[in-house]
């Protein structure tokens, strides 16, 4: 049962993977531009390179062919270079990917460990002035432009304060050789003499860019754990549990919140979109050198290759988290699997 | 979950932990963090003329056969330990250290000390098609403006640390020239070993040079890192790490200046200086530098090719008001290309007055009475001779409506602009130069010479006979009177002509932390880091 449903959600999958290159694939004709250059990434391309590149990427056959060409190429790691730096974009991905998850990581856990539990107090204490403060501050939290919430801490706390840098991963006197990308493993498996400054240094990088990037999903998770937990608390086992004489804690604990955290699953994929979305802007203010901030650049200078390159990987990228959450949910909720 | 979760609690407390932890100075490592405007195009200066990649590479890695005295102007030993010049002024012959050490890195160890081999290789790449990596470069801009190949005859190795160039004409710059931060003397065991290997663009992009520091990593518009050079000839220096940290953004700049993150940064953006110096943890430093910003009329272009249109525009500015809004009052109003700190500048050159009549004459006596339309080209960056060329744009805009003149303002991204520019598709241009060295010919020969016309840095796209051979005359002798009166002739025929209208002679400002001591701003060009110290 379970692989039938399985090979459907592949199969979906495949269909918009399609979709997604077949729209990656048109760009190179619908950005402005030589064809050859935006999908070679070349630059000042002699004509008897010309000759030889067209023939490699087909672009004398039909569309088709060329899509399959093009497609191949994906899949080879044969991507295009990028107009600016004139190195493979795939490989500029794999550099700057890295960043993008750690901030996305740290500020997706920051949420559900603050977001969860203060959703399940505000839902215990449903009208009371605690649901209403946390309420208020998820609303508030909701609505604020991140770029404004952004500047404003930086004011407070780097300009006014000085405790906190404004930019980067890591102070640039620190030399932390790169294995995984990702900045707080690579300087614990560092074997540097300022091992531990740096290590707090790049925490203390890290502080703000999360905290903003989490004050939205922050506040998603409390109402959408409110209102799951307050739907649940209505339901007639909780009722019978208590009549039972079980006390308040050990039925939120055993039956509430068991079923009230199953939709919150799905809600962690759903959010994952706008959570790059936001990151792209954080990465911007913050000059965090990750994805988002790539491409933003790669937009400003006219990179096509680059943007082409960038779109794919970040919505494939959203699509199979999506995707696996979904799955995982469908694995956790009996209820779901409506095969 | 479980070891997510306490993982989750790990990061949290830490999170907190270091929240509630008092201000603590961050870095231990010895190192000094200078915070640039841009990434170098390249990191060879041979290959550049822009300032902000000068500033970037040129002082750090690499040293000259001599250098300017930052004080005086004066030229002073650097690689070559003395020189004579014939007396025809034909022949210069130099002696070289012999105690001075290329870098090792991971990349290339030398195996020898420089040498007139090396010094050879450096400007026979400038010289000769033959050179084996004259073709790796398109173009030598700054080679190319003071006619290098025309310029010197002949190089020769006269002994194994000696080396005698032939000029053939006299040029008195020729010395200036061979101190500019472009000529760097680079290493021909590296240049060999990058022909083995086929990796001959290298030698443009993994320096060896024999500066105070040594090339370690660089990443595209994030950061460059030295060590300190431990061979180095001179003084070591006191830093063990210089860091360039590429922060494109104004605001950001200032911002992690506040903050310590940077240790020194330059600022364009004079609006700032107010706001720095309320505070007591900065020091800034003034230079007058030796810098233009002018207004360019494109003279192939009608009407601009009419004598009296050019200087009608130039009386129809407000200048003083441009001072004020544009430069804050931090600059000096120009009459002349040259800066008033030049030996060869012109006391009795007229301050050009602001007089919107006398200019609507002259629109008339050269047959436009009603006036015509134009474009203003405004440079989108920020650069210390025209910090705001858009604001600046708009101001002469407003003062060419008085006299019936309707400007269009036009700007491109910085790559595009520079190209248009160089193919003369504009009407006028606000833009600058900065001087390499202190010689006036510096000023006047890129600016404005008709080989500056064709290379592409006389943007007036203005070609004289008579300014050209005066700047030829000025510098076939070797009398320093005699110089003089040739520049001072040649700057009243160039306000006379006006081919573009120079605005203002900006200082140099450079913000540091009060721990830090020892930088120089030099006004001929890069900064230096060499002396610096950093008391935590």
């Amino acid at each position: 049962m379970m692989f039938h449903y399985l090979l459907r959600r592949l199969f979906l999958l495949s269909f918009v993977f399609v979709a997604l290159t077949v729209f990656a694939f048109s760009l190179g004709y619908l950005f402005p531009g030589d064809v050859l250059g935006n999908f070679t990434g070349l630059r000042n391309i002699s004509p008897a390179e010309e000759i030889v590149l067209r023939q490699q990427l087909g672009l004398d056959q039909s569309y088709w062919q060329q899509y399959i060409y093009f497609n191949q190429r994906i899949l080879d790691g044969n991507w295009a270079l990028s107009f600016s730096s004139q190195q493979n974009v795939l490989d500029e991905i794999i550099n700057v990917m890295p960043a993008t998850l750690e901030l996305a990581s740290y500020a997706l856990l920051l949420s559900l460990i603050v977001g969860i539990p203060l959703g399940i107090v505000a839902a215990v204490r449903k009208d009371k002035w605690l649901d209403k403060l946390i309420s208020g501050f998820a609303l508030v939290g909701y609505s604020i432009p991140i770029f404004w919430w952004a500047l404003l801490l930086i004011m407070v706390f780097s300009l006014t304060l000085g405790w906190l840098p404004t930019s980067g991963r890591l102070s640039v006197l620190y030399e932390i050789p790169a294995h995984s990308g990702f900045m707080l493993p690579d300087i614990l498996l560092s074997n540097v003499p300022y091992r531990e400054e740096a290590l707090f240094d790049a925490i203390r990088h890290l502080l703000l860019p999360s905290l903003v990037l989490a004050t939205y999903p922050t506040t998603v998770m409390i109402r959408f754990t409110r209102e799951s937990m307050l739907d649940v608390l209505e339901q007639n086992y909780i009722k019978t549990a208590r009549a039972k004489g079980l006390t308040r804690l050990q039925v939120l604990y055993t039956h509430g919140l068991r079923n009230a955290l199953l939709p919150v699953t799905r809600q962690v994929g759903l959010q994952f979109s706008t959570l790059i979305t936001l990151a792209m802007i954080t990465e911007v203010i913050f000059s965090w050198p990750g994805i988002g901030r790539w491409l933003i650049d790669s937009i400003y200078q006219r990179n096509f290759p680059a943007i082409q390159g960038g779109l794919l990987v970040v919505s494939s990228l959203v699509i199979a988290v999506n995707m696996f959450t979904e799955i995982l949910h469908t694995l956790l909720n009996p209820l779901a699997r409506k095969f | 979950m479980k070891s997510s979760g306490s993982f989750a609690a790990v990061v949290l407390l830490s999170i907190l932990s270091s929240a509630c932890q008092p201000v603590l100075p961050t870095t231990r490592v010895h190192g000094l963090v200078y915070c640039a405007e841009g990434s170098p195009e390249s990191f060879n200066p041979q290959l550049v003329t822009s300032g902000t990649t000068i500033d970037a590479i040129s002082q750090h890695l690499y040293d000259r056969l001599l250098d300017i005295d930052p004080d005086s102007g004066t030229l002073i030993p650097g690689l070559a330990q003395s020189w004579q010049i014939s007396d025809d002024g034909l022949t210069y012959r130099f002696q070289l250290r012999q105690d001075v050490k290329f870098h090792q890195t991971s990349y290339f160890s030398p195996s020898r000390v420089m040498n007139a081999e090396d010094v050879q290789f450096t400007f026979g790449r400038l010289l000769s098609v033959q050179h084996p990596f004259h073709q790796t470069a398109t173009e030598y801009p700054y080679f190319d403006s003071v006619e290098w190949q025309q310029l010197v005859a002949k190089l020769t190795v006269t002994g194994p640390y000696e080396i005698e160039f032939t000029l053939s004409k006299p040029d008195s710059s020729f010395l200036s020239t061979l101190a500019t931060d472009f000529a760097a003397i680079l290493s021909a065991e590296y240049g060999a070993q990058l022909i083995s290997n086929n990796t001959r663009a290298d030698l443009d992009l993994l320096p060896v040079g024999t500066g105070p520091f040594l090339y370690r990593h660089y990443q595209k518009d994030v950061l460059i890192r030295y060590y300190r050079h431990p061979n180095y000839w001179r003084q070591l220096p006191a830093m063990e790490q210089l860091v360039i940290d590429i922060v494109p953004d104004n605001t950001k700049r200032i911002a992690k200046l506040l903050t310590h993150e940077c240790d020194v940064a330059p600022i364009p953006r004079l609006a700032e200086l107010s706001l720095l110096s309320k505070r007591d943890d900065f020091v800034i430093d003034a230079q007058t530098s030796m810098n233009v910003g002018y207004w360019a009329f494109n003279t192939r272009m009608p009407p601009f090719d009419q004598v009296k249109v050019r200087q009608a525009l130039s009386y129809a500015i407000n200048k003083s008001n441009i001072l004020q809004a544009v430069y804050f009052g931090q600059a000096e109003p120009a009459n002349s290309l040259l800066p008033p700190t030049s030996w060869a500048y012109d006391k009795n050159l007229n301050i050009q007055r602001y007089d919107p009549l006398l200019a609507k004459k002259l629109l008339a006596e050269a047959g436009y009475p009603e006036g015509f339309q134009m474009d203003i080209w405004a440079m989108p960056v920020q650069r210390l001779y025209n910090p705001n060329a858009l604001k600046m744009a708009e101001l002469i805009q407003a003062d060419l409506a008085q006299i019936g003149v309707r400007a269009k303002i036009v700007s491109y991204e910085w790559n595009t602009f520079r190209r248009k520019l160089r193919l003369g598709e504009h009407d006028s241009v606000l833009i600058g130069w900065s001087a390499d060295n202190a010689d006036p010919d510096n000023f006047l020969r890129p600016l404005l010479s008709c080989a500056a016309a064709i290379s592409g840095s006389n943007r007036a796209n203005w070609c004289d006979e008579n300014y050209d051979e005066l700047i030829a005359k000025a510098v076939h002798t070797p009398i320093l009177e005699e110089r003089r009166a040739f520049y001072q002739q040649a700057q009243q025929y160039q306000a006379e002509q006006m081919p573009l209208v120079p605005i203002a002679h900006s200082k140099r400002f450079q913000v540091r932390s009060r721990n830090i001591s020892g930088v120089r701003i030099n006004p001929y060009g890069g900064i230096n880091f060499t002396a610096a110290g950093k008391s935590l």
